[in-house]
């Protein structure tokens, strides 16, 4: 396990990689976007685990992204994410919609090491009929009962945020136990996290349910506020008022260049806090 | 006590809908990422009847989902939630959601967020409440562009429940699966027959006698401003200070 500075480690993303990342309320990597965005990351495959709203949106307006999957891409309260909603009226990216259990359940085939699981639900639906990589076939252990299957999605890099990693590479990730499932199916994982503390974080028995072992985590930088603007855990809750700026400014192509200017392009991530 | 606010309104004929006596029990809610109103009204049920758990997915304090944002699927695939909510960008008269968007795939006219769970939640919950504040014939159309998810499913499809009702600004519906079809059941004071019709793009029939959507009972509006404030606050803080600003103000105290 590495610990790199921030610049560098988003610097570990080649073009057209395929990044697993999640949304805002889930300890999402918003940092390392606006890291992404200042080093001018290019044809970027995001993944939303299950959904997706800042980060995608600011990588999709500074041109960093070719295609999103993902069941959804919005900024909750604050509306309709700007540049995700522009870029797929102009088609300038390329938009694989899911819904929200089959990205769960691709990335834990992945994880599992099996290439395909089956679910429930979703026949009927548009979304289906959009996806060919995904089959519908009769239950073989039941005769009349169509069910899909989904192919596993094992990303390039799962990135996210967390509260604390130590030395060893194990990351405390509280009850977001998706993050786990990130990182157990990408191929690579990258993590920020508020803070690098002494020992070992399995060693400690209250903690370890909320670890991921440093098993699956190939690097990570500390980035304080790395979620900002949206909560981590009972750290800091989600900046409102931000997410409206910047809902605001991203209406417009100008607003939205502002933006840049003012809170990712000049700055560190942490002095824009 | 002040008369009831329009959304404490819109609350209790939700509530009302989650305790229909007619419906197998409701044991278990789960809160999307709908808006307040749907989590008010479980809320309320559970200060009502003592016997609803409510699991709010964006739960700030005490998240009940320990084993992460999938779990709520996974209970849900398990037959674990009862009844759960969904809206739509455009819902047609057929019970059909459109979370997608509007003109050649994937909402080139116009794009909304995406599906979310939809497609796997109005099929695998026995019991769902569509619930949309915006009643316009821009959302009620009489068909989707696109199916998010599907009102009605063919036999022999795995499915556990539907739609049962929809509630907007205006009125309550419900809806019969066997027809795939909407009822106006009561329209909100200052609506009318006709004003519902002329707002509603779709088909629908009309329960004969057409009733006015009933205020919440005091008792009921007591525990909105009380408990049902307190318990809403942490995760719904936008909310509860433009709705009851003193039970916020009695919190944070």
């Amino acid at each position: 396990m590495r610990i790199l500075e921030l610049d560098r480690l988003a610097a570990e993303i080649p073009a057209g990689a395929m990044v697993a990342i999640p949304p805002d309320n889930s300890a999402t990597c918003a940092a390392f976007a606006r890291a992404l965005v200042r080093q001018g990351a290019r044809g970027l495959r995001l993944v939303g685990v299950p959904v997706s709203g800042y980060a995608t949106d600011l990588l999709i307006g500074a041109g960093c992204v070719a295609e999103v999957q993902s069941s959804a891409v919005t900024l909750d309260e604050a509306g309709l994410a700007p540049c995700f909603t522009r870029a797929v009226k102009a088609g300038q990216i390329r938009m694989l919609d899911a819904t929200c259990p089959t990205m769960h359940a691709m990335l834990e085939a992945a994880g599992r090491g099996i290439p395909f699981i089956p679910i429930r639900g979703i026949l009927g639906s548009d979304v289906l009929k959009h996806r060919p990589d995904w089959r519908v076939i009769d239950n073989p252990f039941q005769e009349g009962d169509p069910i899909l299957l989904l192919p596993a999605l094992a990303p390039d890099f799962a990135v996210f945020h967390a509260a604390a990693a130590d030395r060893q590479g194990n990351v405390w990730v509280g009850r977001h136990h998706e993050l786990a499932s990130m990182a157990h199916a990408a191929k690579r994982t990258l993590v920020t996290v508020e803070r690098i503390v002494e020992g070992n974080l399995i060693d400690d028995e209250r903690m370890a349910p909320g670890v991921i072992s440093g098993v699956y985590i190939e690097a990570v930088a500390v980035a304080e506020r790395g979620a900002w603007p949206g909560g981590l855990l009972d750290e800091y809750p989600d900046d409102a008022v931000h997410f409206l700026e910047y809902a605001r400014l991203a209406r417009s192509e100008e607003g939205f260049r502002a933006y840049l200017a003012r809170y990712v392009l000049r700055v560190t991530a942490a002095a824009a806090e | 006590m002040r008369d009831a606010l329009p959304e404490e309104r819109l609350i209790g004929a939700i509530t009302r809908l989650i305790l229909d006596p007619g419906k197998r029990p409701a044991r278990h809610v789960a809160i999307g990422a709908a808006s307040p109103i749907p989590a008010a009204a479980s809320y309320l049920a559970r200060e009502i009847t003592g016997e609803v758990r409510v699991s709010v997915l964006n739960q700030r304090r005490g998240n009940p989902f320990t084993n992460g944002t999938g779990e709520l699927f996974d209970l849900t695939a398990e037959g674990r939630i009862d009844l759960f909510f969904l809206g739509g960008g455009e819902i047609d008269g057929a019970g059909n959601l459109n979370l997608v968007g509007v003109g050649e795939w994937p909402g080139r006219v116009a794009r909304f967020p995406g599906s979310f769970g939809s497609a796997f939640m109005y099929m695998m919950v026995p019991r769902v409440i569509l619930y949309r504040f915006e009643h316009s014939r821009r959302v009620l159309v009489p068909r989707v562009a696109y199916i998010s998810a599907p009102g009605t499913s063919p036999a022999g499809v795995f499915r556990r429940g539907h739609g049962e009702a929809l509630v907007t600004g205006k009125a309550v519906f419900s809806f019969s699966p066997e027809q795939a079809r909407f009822r106006l059941v009561s329209v909100h004071p200052g609506e009318s027959a006709e004003s519902v019709r002329a707002a509603t793009g779709f088909d629908y029939d009309m329960a004969q006698p057409l009733a006015e959507t009933a205020d919440p009972v005091p008792e009921w509006l007591h525990l909105l401003r009380g408990p049902v404030a307190a318990a809403m606050a942490p995760t719904y803080p936008t909310f509860v200070q433009r709705i009851w600003p003193a039970a916020e103000m009695a919190r944070s105290a």
